[in-house]
């Protein structure tokens, strides 16, 4: 970098370029698109998160004290709805993927910069028409809008709901189709598919799913909308049609996009993980790959959710025995992340202690899954708190811990500035603490017999349910934490050299912050993604050790 | 195509982002094609549907079917397939620079989808006099089920369930359709000012390939709903 002595407030980069509310609203560049997802999508985490503290408060005591029944079938709606559609699924896609997908290949930007926009506009728009709908009188049918329940008797808000998540379904189809462009179109001269990083993998997989799924999750939207509004009879029993059609159609997108939530998470753990073992990753096609097979897979399981709600007992063999398969390449991700730190030299940043959560939590999520695959445990605890414990290790443990490693893996590179790591390490030992008392106790609950959405319970569940409360308030703080250094490090942080990490990557290569077309010129690539045995470590590390 | 290497350097159509001109096309019309996928798996949802319970209620379905107005059908199916006729000529004009030619075939083409839009107008017009639209009007009595003299009773729940798939399935193609028109609306404006040329003309292809998956659509759409047990 010709202007790399320049003190970083000087240089000009993508955040000093421009100033000014409209220099936002109206950019094209995917780096200031990443930060008004970054905005917006931790806007509705929290928002989320509120509902959560709700939920949790009401099931401190046995009675329904605090909310009536009504209302608690409308907050755990509303949590369900804003933390799948509005923070889940776009989190690490269009905030560090967005940020991200363009400067690892070497671009100058996304395939379609002014598609990239747009599609943060509908999610705005999906965003305003959810909280709207919240506002005046919410949703009570459980994030699924199960039928006939939702088209038949319910008189909430379902319309304005569906409408939204329509709309934010098609901001996330934009931004998968987006990345596949720019992976297959925009690769700098030498980034081959094998020298591509793995969250760029990750991402591509993702964006499969987000293509191929989201558009029948609309078009079931748009049915339930149609037999709510035109009494049209598309699963209406009365007429001799199918609810159980309703819910293929509805899992056959909403099982995927589980997996719209993890992969990117996955590609995160990868980066973080050989750049703390100071290795090369263990197998790298084999993780590559098995993304892949992931989102492929991911497609053929989705009516496990529906074992108990009526099926051939050889289709629930088939999807038995296809959601175990899917466990295969899970695996082979863990098992290679594990032998990447063989032998590593590992730091122990806070990246690397979110990438051990994810380890051990993603694999606590994914055995639990495997419990949940198999027909006879899975009869004994449906609607249980199992399933509650067990998806959340997958999406709060799993995806979240993902998300917030590569927050402060990337912050310097996003901000120009230095997290402050001790309370980074701090963070990340509450969030794992918080997250394990919050959820664990869930498991033992469900086992024993606590069901999923009820606002009152039987006394002997108590003691686990204050843990499960307790722990949840701690979760709270963790969060609450790293919102506060970031912000704070924007203005008082150590200025961030540009490869604080001493990291492989095309990203570390360009200054932190980037400048507007993120290379001063295109980067040839002659070397493999991940070739830490060949970068000397230097002192010059930001701090990290 | 007359691209040197120079000439696609400095046109102006060039967005900063790209290397050249040939990189810009090729993303744009994948990135069409994977747009059309989605557009593949919004219908396939519906056809699903439409497929499964067609199996369940299939005499139900044909006779329900019956009452569809095939002459009409089969006039907007030439329609359409003429639509896309007109849709190549005119990326074939857009090729030749023929500014002239090209707002013609397109004005042909907005012309042709506007005469299918009417045609259905008209069809759904005559469903609703005859009380075939879903909900608490309903009301449907089988007409006529040519070579089947025996035939069994008909459940008018599940001929209500024809319609409603009917409707929703070409409604969601009727509003593709007008979307397709109001795309070459903008096309057909944009071409008169002359802003394409035999350099750049990717917009008039893609949307070409919108107009024809949804002439496609229709293709799939004329004998599963229509031609239901014709034979005989």
């Amino acid at each position: 970098m010709a202007t790399a002595t320049l003190p970083v407030t000087e240089r000009e980069n993508y955040l000093n370029k421009e100033y000014g509310i409209r220099s936002w609203l109206f950019t094209i560049d995917h780096k200031r698109i990443a930060l008004l997802y970054l905005l917006s999508v931790t806007f509705f985490f929290f928002i989320g998160g509120l509902f959560a503290l709700l939920i949790r408060l009401e099931l401190l005591t046995p009675a329904g004290d605090l909310v009536q029944a009504d209302t608690y079938n409308k907050l755990f709606t509303m949590h369900g709805m804003v933390m799948v559609f509005f923070f889940l699924i776009p989190v690490v896609p269009a905030t560090l993927g967005n940020f991200l997908v363009p400067i690892m290949i070497g671009a100058k930007d996304l395939a379609f910069p002014r598609i990239n926009l747009m599609s943060w506009y509908l999610y705005v728009i999906g965003g305003i028409l959810i909280m709207h709908c919240m506002l005046t009188g919410g949703v009570d049918t459980g994030w699924t809008f199960y039928t006939p329940y939702s088209t038949a008797f319910t008189n909430t808000k379902i319309i304005e709901a569906g409408l939204a998540v329509f709309v934010a379904g098609f901001s996330s189809i934009f931004t998968g189709l987006n990345f596949i462009v720019t992976v297959h179109r925009m690769r700098a001269p030498g980034m081959t598919w094998g020298r591509l990083p793995l969250f760029i993998w990750a991402n591509y997989a993702t964006s499969i799913i987000m293509i191929l799924g989201t558009p029948v999750v609309a078009i079931t939207i748009i049915l339930v909308a149609a037999e709510r509004l035109f009494h049209l009879g598309i699963f209406d029993p009365k007429l001799g049609g199918d609810p159980l059609l309703f819910q293929h159609l509805f899992w056959f997108y909403s099982h995927p996009a589980v997996y719209i939530m993890i992969l990117p998470s996955m590609g995160i753990i990868s980066e973080i993980i050989t750049c703390f073992s100071r290795k090369r990753i263990f197998g790298y096609k084999f993780v590559a790959l098995s993304s892949v097979a992931i989102a492929v897979l991911g497609f053929l399981v989705w009516a496990h959710h529906m074992f108990v709600a009526g099926m051939s007992v050889y289709a629930a063999l088939i999807f038995s025995f296809l959601s175990y398969m899917v466990a295969v390449p899970s695996a082979i991700k863990v098992f290679n992340w594990t032998a990447t730190m063989y032998k590593g030299s590992i730091s122990y940043t806070t990246p690397m202690l979110y990438a051990f959560g994810f380890l051990g939590l993603f694999t606590i999520g994914g055995l639990t899954g495997l419990f949940l695959a198999s027909l006879g445990i899975d009869v004994h605890v449906t609607d249980t708190y199992f399933v509650v414990a067990h998806f959340h290790y997958i999406m709060v443990g799993g995806v979240l811990m993902g998300y917030l490693g590569g927050m402060h893996f990337w912050w310097p590179k996003i901000s120009g500035r230095m997290y402050p790591e001790g309370w980074g390490r701090l963070a990340a030992l509450i969030v794992f603490i918080g997250f394990n008392l919050t959820f664990f106790p869930q498991f033992i609950l469900g086992y024993v017999g606590m069901p999923r959405r009820y606002w009152q319970y039987s006394p002997e569940f108590q003691v686990l349910n204050v843990l499960s409360t307790a722990g949840s308030t701690i979760l709270g703080v963790g969060y609450l934490l790293p919102m506060i250094y970031f912000l704070w490090s924007m203005r008082y942080g150590k200025q961030a050299p540009d490869n604080p990490w001493n990291a492989a990557g095309l990203e570390w290569k360009t200054s932190s912050p980037p400048t507007t077309f993120n290379f001063d010129e295109t980067p040839v690539v002659d070397f493999e993604a991940y070739d830490y045995e060949n970068i000397k470590d230097t002192d010059d590390d930001g701090g990290a050790h | 195509m007359s691209d040197s290497p120079a000439v696609t350097a400095h046109n102006p159509e060039l967005r900063h982002h790209f290397a050249d001109m040939a990189q810009q096309k090729d993303a744009a019309s994948l990135g069409m094609w994977l747009f059309l996928v989605t557009e593949i798996m919004f219908f396939g949802g519906m056809f699903c549907a439409y497929l499964i319970y067609r199996l369940q209620h299939f005499n139900d379905f044909a006779a329900a079917s019956q009452s569809l107005d095939i002459t009409l059908g089969a006039i907007n199916t030439a329609v359409l397939i003429g639509s896309s006729l007109t849709v190549v000529l005119a990326v074939n004009a857009a090729q030749r620079g023929k500014r002239k030619l090209l707002v013609f075939y397109l004005v042909a083409t907005i012309v042709l989808g506007c005469t299918f839009l009417g045609i259905k107008a008209k069809e759904y017009t005559q469903k609703f006099e005859e009380h075939h639209v879903p909900g608490p009007t309903f009301h449907f009595i089988p007409t006529r089920m040519a070579g089947h003299p025996e035939q069994p009773p008909i459940d008018e729940r599940h001929a209500e369930m024809f319609f409603s798939l009917y409707f929703v399935m070409t409604g969601m193609h009727a509003v593709h359709m007008i979307i397709g028109v109001g795309l070459f609306s903008v096309l057909t404006f944009q071409s008169w000012k002359g802003r394409y040329s035999a350099g750049y003309y990717t917009p008039i292809e893609n949307a070409g390939l919108y107009w024809h998956f949804v002439d496609v659509v229709w293709i799939y759409l004329f004998p599963l709903l229509y031609l239901i047990s014709l034979h005989g």
